[in-house]
């Protein structure tokens, strides 16, 4: 376990901040208690400072995992964000996306989200950014990248792709090994 | 356009089809005639069957025994013409009701031979009225419609009785009238009462024969047969005849046994007939025999063969119990409420979708979890901002209550030694968004070295399963003394660890719990004996779980501490759910006294201050 060097973190929050833009100040100050990133084997693990500090006891060979875990680095340096991140973007997402009941187990087997399953978007949403989807009860569902911006999505055919699936919650099922 | 074309030649021989298809109405219309023509017939005949019968039945007494059995026969062959037919039961019934009415006399003589043939559920003090219901209650099947009708007519002939009482007070010549009545009724009542009696000793010395001509045929096996039967076993169902006999036998064992052959014996046959049957090795069948009564033992290997229902823990840190119950039955699960002991348990009964593959189960909104796995938590109760550490946690039910209890505050260290199922504990973290816990791989014997101080640490120690046989039959022939004596070593290893784990000055805490999912002594009691015995600083307070057995204070010839009686079983034939063992224990002191010298246990509370002393 360490703090991630310089430019580790800027990949990281480049990826972050395409999802929650300005927000990450308040992942990291946060009211209760300070957080941090952490990595450790690869992956970044959010993390209160206290609960961090305890960690320290314990060796890098048995530590399988602390706080929760935001994505891993892959070999080649880039930044891969997991579904485990989801609550805490879900949290601060900028842009977000509500899928209709139709469009949820589709989502959740994942496949793109269409424009016939959009039940709301957020205004202003540009092309090829981070989005988190909701479904119409307001429970994350996971994240994506916009295909199109809100005002080229109003244009778009019912079956045109919306968001691009990035990841959702069934990869708890589908990947638990992949990801853990 | 071509699509159209080929609707057209679909819909092109449509007409014939309809021709078709009308000539079958038609055809199916005059069946139908027909069908009822015959049908008419029938019921007429019928009725007048049945006038014939019902006017027959007032006098001998005989042929009203077979009469309402050719009419329950006759009532479910033709479902389709009770409609109709009930218009005349009805009349029919209301016609005997009145008949019934007119020759009270009559009724009353028939009464007791009927009611003899309505078998024993007639019940001694039937009065007046019920005599005369008891005529309706032979005519139900009949009338399988005009039910409701003839529920009135009780009710007015019930009102007639009583109007008859008030009569009594007034009326001279009708108190005398029902007088006479009365005695003759009670002449009846008594001669009825009296056969009654007759029969049910003549039935009880036939039942006091059959048994003693079983008691005769039963005999054990000799040594030659038991020998044979090794070669060639007995089918199984002759085997649970044995078994039950013998059991029969060893509950009445003064009056039953055979002279010559000793308990030992028969309870070897019950050892040898129990372990095929249920297909145990010899050796868990002993330590299980032990534990239970016989007729115990035999309820708890039946309920071994019965799974348990699934059940489903609330995550509260994401949803409510009420909210995800709505949201499972939306999707057509059927579920209950576990219990009045936990406010956060469902079980599922059935459900068209897998449960553990829905929108809100990967949303993180519940656990799948056995009942059982609920009590250790309940029991070590949680609070916020403690240390809490979990021994061996995989795969994180347990954890993920704790973390839930503590509302994602201070800090939860989940521990598994096994490295391949900390991927489902870390899985399992994540999808409930538990973000205060760390996961680490350790031997559990290593802990107090690694990180001490905890407020509550819980042990779910690895155990030879005896009491989630029903999940994993292997247990039944897989575990051996071998196995026992190494599971209980390393749970002793592990219990004096996790007390040595935890800190006795903790202002909220300083409570161990320790459980198994075994239900044999020794990986119980025996454990948690050894660790008062190694550990005094700890002893045993209430588990705060208001049911489940006690534990065993003696046990076999060993006697443990008294207040073992503070520790709690769990079965699966007494409790439908796994078979369970709670402990917990409060830690006094970080010190332990062993004969003048105070010993104190690295890792605990106290060595930091020790240090500092040396220092």
């Amino acid at each position: 376990m360490r703090p991630l060097t310089d430019d580790e973190t800027k990949v990281f929050f480049e990826k972050l901040t395409k999802y929650i833009g300005r927000n990450i100040v308040h992942l990291i100050d946060r009211p209760d208690e300070p957080y941090c990133f952490r990595l450790q084997k690869d992956r970044v693990y959010y993390v209160s400072e206290s609960i961090m500090r305890k960690t320290t006891a314990i060796g890098r060979q048995n530590l399988i995992s602390l706080g929760v875990c935001f994505g891993k680095f892959t070999k080649t340096g880039k930044f891969r964000m997991h579904i485990t991140a989801l609550p805490s973007l879900a949290q601060y997402a900028k842009y977000k996306v509500w899928v209709k009941p139709n469009g949820e187990m589709p989502f959740l087997y994942g496949n793109h989200v269409v424009k016939a399953h959009i039940g709301r978007v957020t205004e202003d949403m540009p092309e090829h950014q981070g989005v988190v989807i909701f479904n119409m009860a307001d429970v994350p569902l996971g994240f994506g990248v916009s295909a199109r911006s809100t005002v080229d999505m109003r244009k778009v055919d019912p079956t045109g792709i919306a968001v691009f699936h990035q990841s959702d919650n069934g990869e708890y099922l589908r990947e638990e090994d992949a990801l853990f | 356009m071509g699509g159209r074309n080929n609707k057209r030649k679909q819909h092109l021989p449509l007409p014939i089809e309809l021709e078709k298809a009308t000539g079958k109405v038609t055809k199916a219309v005059y069946d139908k005639i027909k069908h009822d023509q015959v049908r008419d017939l029938k019921k007429q005949t019928a009725a007048l069957k049945q006038a014939a019968s019902g006017s027959g039945r007032k006098r001998p007494a005989p042929q009203s025994q077979p009469t309402p059995k050719k009419q329950k026969q006759a009532a479910p062959r033709k479902p389709a013409a009770a409609k109709p037919e009930s218009e005349e039961e009805e009349e029919e019934s209301e016609g005997e009701a009145i008949m019934a009415d007119d020759g009270p006399d009559g009724g009353w003589d028939n009464a007791p031979l009927e009611s003899d043939s309505e078998a024993a559920g007639d019940s001694d003090e039937s009065l007046d009225e019920f005599d005369s219901d008891d005529e309706i209650v032979t005519q139900q099947p009949l009338s399988l419609l005009s039910d409701s009708e003839d529920e009135d007519e009780e009710q007015e002939e019930e009102d007639a009785g009583v109007e008859s009482y008030d009569e009594y007070d007034t009326d001279g010549e009708e108190s005398a009238v029902t007088f006479r009545d009365m005695e003759k009724r009670s002449r009846k009542l008594d001669a009825k009462r009296a056969e009654d009696a007759e029969m049910a000793d003549m039935e009880l010395q036939e039942q006091d024969q059959a048994v003693a001509s079983e008691r005769e045929v039963f005999a054990l096996p000799s040594d030659e047969q038991v020998e044979a039967e090794k070669e060639a076993p007995l089918d199984l169902t002759q085997v649970q005849m044995r078994i039950q006999e013998i059991i029969r036998v060893l509950n009445n064992f003064g009056e039953l046994r055979d002279p010559s052959r000793s308990r030992n014996e028969y309870m070897a046959q019950l050892h040898r007939d129990m372990c095929f049957y249920y297909g145990y090795n010899d050796f868990l069948m002993e330590k299980l025999l032990q534990l239970f009564t016989v007729s115990e033992a035999v309820e708890f290997f039946e309920a071994n063969e019965v799974a348990r229902p699934v059940t489903i823990r609330t995550n509260t840190l994401k949803t409510r119990r009420r909210d995800l119950a709505q949201a499972l039955i939306n999707r057509g699960v059927n579920l209950d409420p576990i219990g009045k002991w936990t406010k956060v348990g469902l079980t599922i009964f059935d459900s068209p979708v897998p449960v553990g593959a829905t929108p809100e189960y990967m949303a993180g909104h519940y656990m799948i979890q056995a009942a059982s796995s609920f009590l250790p938590v309940m029991a070590l109760a949680p609070q916020e901002n403690e240390k809490v550490l979990d021994m061996s946690a995989a795969p994180g039910g347990k954890t993920t209550y704790c973390a839930a209890l503590m509302k994602n505050t201070g800090m939860m260290v989940a521990n598994d030694a096994n490295k391949e199922r900390e991927k489902a504990l870390v899985a399992n973290i994540h999808r409930l968004g538990i973000s205060n816990a760390i996961v680490c791989n350790y031997d559990g014997r290593e802990f107090p070295k690694v990180m001490g101080g905890f407020d509550r640490v819980l042990l779910d120690a690895p155990c030879s399963g005896t009491g989630v046989i029903s999940k994993d039959p292997s247990v039944k022939t897989g575990k051996g003394p071998e196995d026992f004596s190494m599971l209980t070593h390393l749970q002793k290893e592990l219990i004096l660890s996790a007390i040595d784990s935890a800190n006795a000055d903790s202002a909220t805490g300083g409570v161990i719990v320790y459980s198994t999912c075994s239900v044999t002594v020794e990986e119980d009691e025996a454990v948690v004996q050894y660790a008062l015995t190694k550990r005094p600083n700890v002893r045993l307070v209430e588990t705060g779980l208001d049911f489940g057995r006690p534990g065993f204070t003696s046990f076999r010839g060993q006697s443990f501490h008294h207040s073992l009686a503070l520790t709690r079983r769990f079965y699966p034939h007494a409790h439908n759910m796994d078979g369970f063992f709670v402990a917990k224990f409060k830690k006094i002191s970080n010190k332990i006294q062993v004969g003048e010298k105070q010993i104190v246990p690295a890792g605990s509370g106290a060595k930091l201050k020790q240090k500092k002393k040396k220092d």
